[in-house]
């Protein structure tokens, strides 16, 4: 029977189920034939805190979003329109993110007695009638999985591992995808298992097949090929973006990279990413501890490499004093914060924007440090990459902001070239004639770069305060006022060295929405919404935050309205209060979940409609 | 080394100079209290340093915060003042990034096994060649007198008025436990003994860890004179050399020797043990030196004074370097072009 087939414009799926069902590798799949097949896309993993929670119960629930389209898309979706539930428990924790009348799959032996009982059902809501909203069907995935794999006398353990993939064949079925992107990768993976890959391809083709021959489902959906800028495209996440970056950085300068850290969630991929790259001469050094992490960065950055720590919040609390070594003895050194939420263990696996202030402003004395953010996951390359560019033409730590959302999620990422980067030319002073450490550049102001084994350039550096020039230990009053304005002066002047801020929309008008991080995509899904409805709405998002370029307070002074939204109790809005003394108002919400765009659509119209 | 590094830190170029001690007193003023131990340590390592034929500009000190962790500023080398107790940490990422370099840390008791107590423990087991030379004097100087990690039980200070109720660290003990390759203790009163020890140390690969006893005479005057004034110092402290049997006193009219796993003190003089009864020393010994480590605070026991143990054991930063010349040899040098092309791509017509 041909089955009818509905062109859709976007859709949000999203595949829930226990920690070791699989889902993570099943969405990831799904992402990858979509992109192949030209959508354009953005997913965002929900992992558990718990590594191998109990089997079946809320707290061990996996998740994996992926919104993919044929129109431009900016966010991994503020609800889904299909969610794969393999168990009661991923039914339960996921219900609320599906859109009424969305459709759910579930697989019915994962409601059985006990998964209802642990999920915490009194009764299956497979039949109470809760779900009437929705569309239900009802595969008993495992059953059928168990049969497609009868005659290859595998144990029952291996049979139970390939579950994900009958589901994720349903779901090729249903958007119309082939299902060769993955056949390709199961020959790449198991290779050397050739049981592996006969079970694992068999059940995927299995449920492709279940869906197109049963009646179970009767509509197909065609998402076709997104506009996009022609060119050679890999997905990518923020934490692989951003150790991409850093190796470039390096690459560009001529230096080697020497990242120093110490491993915490949900910034540890970075370390991994960058562990796989001596080819590049990258020196990881796992540390015992946070402070290690950034010291011995420092360290090395004194011996003249691209030194890097990351971190999350937590982390960069500890790391604070070293950051105000760093900013006395003037070295370049990145620091990279993938926020989560906080304070203290807070919400390790959730995202967050609320260590923006701590960035800026959370160490004892002046301690000036310039400060930028990723806006979207491969944003992470571009800004991870301006960091170094930052760091080593003006001898300072850097901190880019990033978090949990941007660094797990993933979107497609248009390649660059190495050719395209911009320049970086560090130079280390190696003449010895009147040198004087802390002799400064006329423009920047940064201090010169003289590493040890340099002949005659004996010198030394500490985190007590230098004399101006010398360097020498120096106690008198008017010089450490003079030190503590050279050193503001130097991150101010990063402002002649960064773009102009510019806006998406109208360039005056009612509202201008400002954002920065992680909030990109919503914001401008939100913003591009409300200027189809025809109301005088901007987005002006925020890469460079410490120094801000130039033109941003007269930006700000061209709308009635300046509202910003945040995942924090208002952060950013307190910096542009005090600055610019604008009457901004704050969108704010901290619940270790991106906005939805939504959300932000709602408070621009009541914003509009003269409640503030 | 990278491209830039190269340029700067020709090889060709190090110098070849002859240095005299003086050659490494920079022009900065020392400001230890007069008297103060600390200056032992710093004139019998501008002694050493002429000694060891390294180019003097790939010569780094490296402190922390404290009295010792002035050092730096002292020494015409390239210096690195850090903050309290990092020291080991930051020597440790330099000398990573740059294990050409002869880096070497300047701390104390407080600055080591307190605050950075953390770092100190795992440097030792990574074995990074840093020379670590641990001043101790017992006592907090620089913040003016409360006890520290090795002040001992019951110890009167500012912070603690009727007696402290720590238990002090054996810092000798505490370098082996934590998998320290060379580890030994000296005297700032004895120049000889110190020169000797700073030179075994210097030339160690690994990390060395030297713990050197150090006399604050303002806040803790005469901690260590059993063991460092000639009144006492024959019958309190032991001298341990590699290869020799274990004799002291006066005389030497004292041995030791093990009763099973225990040291004891014997008489060579009332006939009842010769010299052929002792315990031998032997550096390459680990768990003899745990043993002789700690006779440290037993009180029927003198003091070991020396190298408790020399051994080899691979390097961090050589293992490193070994990865990354095996990640070359195997992968070829990293390009970014193919690197930023990596992994699942698709073309967009």
């Amino acid at each position: 029977m041909e089955k009818e087939t509905r062109v859709l414009d976007e859709v949000t799926i999203r595949f829930a189920g226990d920690s070791g069902d699989g889902m993570q590798l099943t969405g990831g799949q799904f992402t990858n034939t979509s992109a192949a097949m030209g959508n354009d896309l953005s997913t965002l993993p929900d992992y558990p805190a718990e590594i191998r929670a109990p089997i079946g119960t809320t707290y061990g629930v996996s998740g994996f979003q992926i919104h993919f389209g044929a129109t431009e898309i900016n966010t991994p979706g503020d609800h889904c329109d299909i969610l794969v539930a393999m168990n009661a428990a991923s039914l339960k924790v996921n219900l609320r993110s599906l859109q009424e009348n969305g459709i759910i799959i579930v697989n019915t032996d994962g409601f059985g007695d006990k998964n209802l009982k642990l999920a915490g059902y009194s009764q299956s809501p497979l039949a109470d009638g809760s779900l009437s909203k929705y569309q239900l069907f009802q595969v008993d995935i495992t059953k059928l999985t168990n049969l497609a794999l009868a005659d290859l006398n595998l144990p029952q353990k291996t049979i139970d591992k390939t579950k994900n993939f009958f589901a994720l064949g349903m779901m090729y079925w249903m958007f119309n995808r082939t299902l060769d992107n993955t056949n390709q990768w199961i020959i790449e993976k198991f290779g050397k298992k050739p049981e592996l890959v006969e079970a694992n391809s068999r059940v995927m083709k299995a449920g492709w097949n279940y869906a197109e021959t049963t009646d179970v489902f009767a509509v197909k959906y065609e998402v076709k090929p997104a506009p996009l800028t022609p060119g050679k495209y890999r997905n990518i996440n923020g934490n692989q973006a951003a150790a991409l970056g850093l190796v470039a950085a390096a690459h560009q300068a001529n230096l080697d990279l020497f990242l120093g850290t110490y491993p915490i969630t949900p910034a540890s991929d970075i370390l991994h990413e960058l562990a796989t790259f001596k080819n590049f001469r990258v020196k990881t050094f796992q540390c015992e501890d946070e402070i290690a992490g950034i010291t011995s960065a420092i360290g090395a950055s004194f011996g003249g490499a691209l030194a890097a720590t990351t971190t999350s919040g937590p982390g960069l609390a500890l790391k604070t004093e070293a950051m105000g070594l760093a900013v006395m003895v003037e070295l370049p050194l990145v620091i990279i914060n993938v926020q989560r939420g906080g304070p203290s263990t807070g919400l390790p696996t959730k995202t967050e924007q609320a260590d923006l202030l701590q960035a800026i402003y959370g160490r004892n004395g002046e301690s000036p440090i310039p400060v930028i953010a990723a806006s979207t996951p491969s944003d992470c390359f571009t800004m991870a990459f301006e960091a170094s560019r930052i760091a080593l033409k003006y001898m300072t730590p850097v901190i880019l902001l990033t978090d949990g959302y941007l660094g797990n999620g993933s979107e497609p990422w248009l390649l660059p070239q190495e050719k395209d980067l911009p320049s970086i030319a560090p130079k280390f002073r190696t003449d010895p004639e009147n040198y004087m450490p802390y002799q400064r550049d006329d423009i920047t102001l940064s201090r010169e770069w003289a590493i040890p084994g340099t002949i005659g350039l004996e010198h030394r550096i500490g985190g007590l305060e230098k004399q101006d020039k010398t360097g020498n230990i120096n106690y008198e009053p008017e010089n450490h006022d003079l030190m503590v304005k050279l050193r503001a002066a130097k991150v101010e002047r990063i402002a002649n060295d960064i773009p102009l801020a510019k806006v998406d929309g109208p360039e005056s008008g009612d509202i201008l929405v400002v954002g920065w991080g992680g909030t990109y995509g919503t914001i401008k899904t939100a913003v591009e919404r409300k200027l189809k409805e025809g109301k005088s709405v901007a987005h002006l998002h925020l890469k460079y935050i410490n120094p801000m370029p130039k033109n941003v307070g007269e930006i700000l002074s061209k709308y009635k309205y300046v509202l910003v939204p945040e995942i924090n109790l208002g952060q950013l809005i307190k910096i542009l209060r005090e600055k610019f003394l604008v009457p901004a108002i704050g969108l704010n919400k901290v619940q270790g979940l991106p906005f939805r765009s939504v959300e932000i659509e709602e408070k621009i119209d009541s914003v509009l409609g003269g409640k503030l | 080394m990278s491209i830039l590094v190269d340029e700067a830190v020709n090889q060709s170029l190090v110098s070849t100079v002859k240095y005299t001690s003086k050659d490494f007193s920079s022009d900065q003023d020392v400001r230890w209290c007069p008297g103060c131990g600390d200056y032992s340590v710093l004139a019998q390592v501008q002694r050493i340093l002429p000694e060891l034929n390294y180019p003097k500009e790939k010569i780094v000190f490296i402190s922390g915060i404290g009295c010792s962790s002035r050092f730096p500023y002292y020494m015409d080398t390239y210096g690195f003042h850090g903050i309290h107790g990092r020291a080991t940490a930051i020597a440790s990422g330099l000398k990573i990034a740059r294990p050409d370099l002869m880096v070497w840390v300047a701390t104390g008791d407080g600055d080591g096994l307190s605050i950075g107590g953390n770092h100190m423990i795992h440097v030792l087991r990574r074995n990074i060649d840093l020379n670590i030379l641990l001043f101790n004097n017992q006592i907090y100087g620089l913040t003016k007198g409360q006890y520290s990690p090795t002040s001992e039980a019951g110890k009167i200070t500012k912070s603690s008025p009727v007696g402290s109720v720590d238990m002090p660290f054996n810092p000798a003990s505490l370098a082996l436990g934590s998998g320290g390759t060379f580890v030994a203790r000296s005297l700032d009163r004895d120049p000889k003994h110190m020169q000797t020890i700073i030179k075994r140390a210097a030339e160690h690969k690994g990390t060395s860890f030297v713990e050197i006893y150090q006399n604050c005479n303002v806040f803790n005057d005469g901690a260590f004179f059993q063991f460092t004034e000639k009144e006492t110092k024959s019958d309190s402290v032991v001298f341990l050399e590699h290869g020799k049997p274990l004799v002291f006193g006066k005389d030497g009219d004292k041995g030791i020797k093990l009763d099973g796993f225990s040291p004891t003190v014997v008489s060579l003089k009332d006939g009842s043990h010769s010299t052929n009864d002792l315990l031998i020393h032997n550096e390459k010994d680990s768990t003899l030196a745990f043993i002789l480590a700690n006779m440290t605070y037993n009180a029927e026991m003198p003091r070991p004074v020396g190298i408790f143990l020399a051994i080899d054991r691979p390097r961090y930063e050589d293992e490193m370097e070994k990865q990354i010349d095996s990640a070359i040899s195997k992968r070829g040098k990293g390009q970014l072009d193919k690197l930023l092309n990596g992994g699942d791509t698709w073309v967009i017509q």
